[in-house]
């Protein structure tokens, strides 16, 4: 599930069928991140975590086959085992201005041995836009922000009332 | 992929804090300049600067009612930000499947761990 609560501000937040030390090792160990971070979008070239405050993380990924590389690094800032991994996230492509995004992953321990995973995800639009061009990012997409979708229908039913006014 | 120069120019548009205000306030409405400088308590060249950003972008349009000119947002202008959350969503969707096959072979493991 995606909201945005700013222009800045991307959360999603999701329930594992495991508990949150098993989630934490998952998204923290190189050789598991490889699996599932690249989704359906390509393949792990490199995937380095040095887990330490100050620690540096960096993800490769080639896209499709023979494709182009993506490449994101950063730093963490705050780690609490099991509970809660706070980084910077930089993307490769990107001019250096764009800055980068901070990251704020909790791990919730929740009945029955499930997790919620909430990822706050602080971005500048500019970083969003060079996101954009750098990793030639298909648009179009179907589903998401049924909000904007709203409010451009009705934006566009005002259009045509006040135009008939 | 090369994408128009207005796409990032929207972006660059919804950057500024100021002018994510000014669209906040469109979105509950068309308003004449000086409301916007009222509610903002912005300065008008400020207002007036931005406003000149976002219609340049596509973002706000303006219309005359009567003697006023007033500015409204322009929904479809604020397209290829959804767009790039919906796949940014899809992007994660993809990945935490693919974790959930991760942490069921976590699990597995680890019962075998315990009986062994």
């Amino acid at each position: 599930m995606l909201t945005t609560p700013s222009d800045t501000e991307i959360v999603m937040m999701r329930e594992f069928d495991a508990p949150p030390e098993l989630v934490w090792k998952a998204w923290t160990t190189p050789e598991l991140v490889s699996r599932w971070w690249p989704g359906k979008r390509g393949t792990m070239r490199t995937c380095e975590i040095d887990l330490r405050v100050g620690g540096r993380w960096r993800y490769v990924m080639e896209a499709g086959e023979g494709g182009y590389e993506v490449a994101f690094h950063g730093e963490y800032r705050e780690i609490v085992e099991a509970e809660k991994l706070v980084n910077t996230e930089v993307f490769e492509g990107a001019p250096p201005e764009a800055g980068a995004a901070l990251n704020t992953n909790t791990f919730e321990a929740l009945e029955g041995g499930r997790t919620r995973l909430t990822m706050v995800t602080a971005v500048d639009s500019i970083q969003v836009r060079d996101m954009i061009i750098g990793t030639g990012m298909e648009t179009g997409a179907q589903e998401g922000l049924d909000i904007i979708d709203e409010i451009v229908a009705e934006l566009t039913a005002d259009g045509r009332a006040s135009a008939a006014r | 992929m090369a994408r128009a120069a207005t796409t990032a120019d929207v972006f660059n548009a919804v950057a500024e804090p100021r002018r994510r205000e000014i669209l906040d306030l469109l979105m509950q409405g068309e308003r004449p300049v000086n409301e916007i400088v009222a509610q903002l308590e912005l300065g008008q060249p400020q207002v007036s600067k931005h406003l000149k950003v976002l219609r340049e972008v596509g973002l706000v349009d303006a219309r005359d009612l009567g003697r006023m000119r007033v500015y409204r947002v322009n929904g479809r202008g604020l397209k290829p930000i959804h767009d790039w959350v919906s796949n940014y969503e899809r992007t994660w969707s993809e990945r935490f499947d693919a974790l959930d096959v991760v942490l069921e072979e976590l699990k597995e493991k680890e019962a075998r761990d315990d009986e062994s």
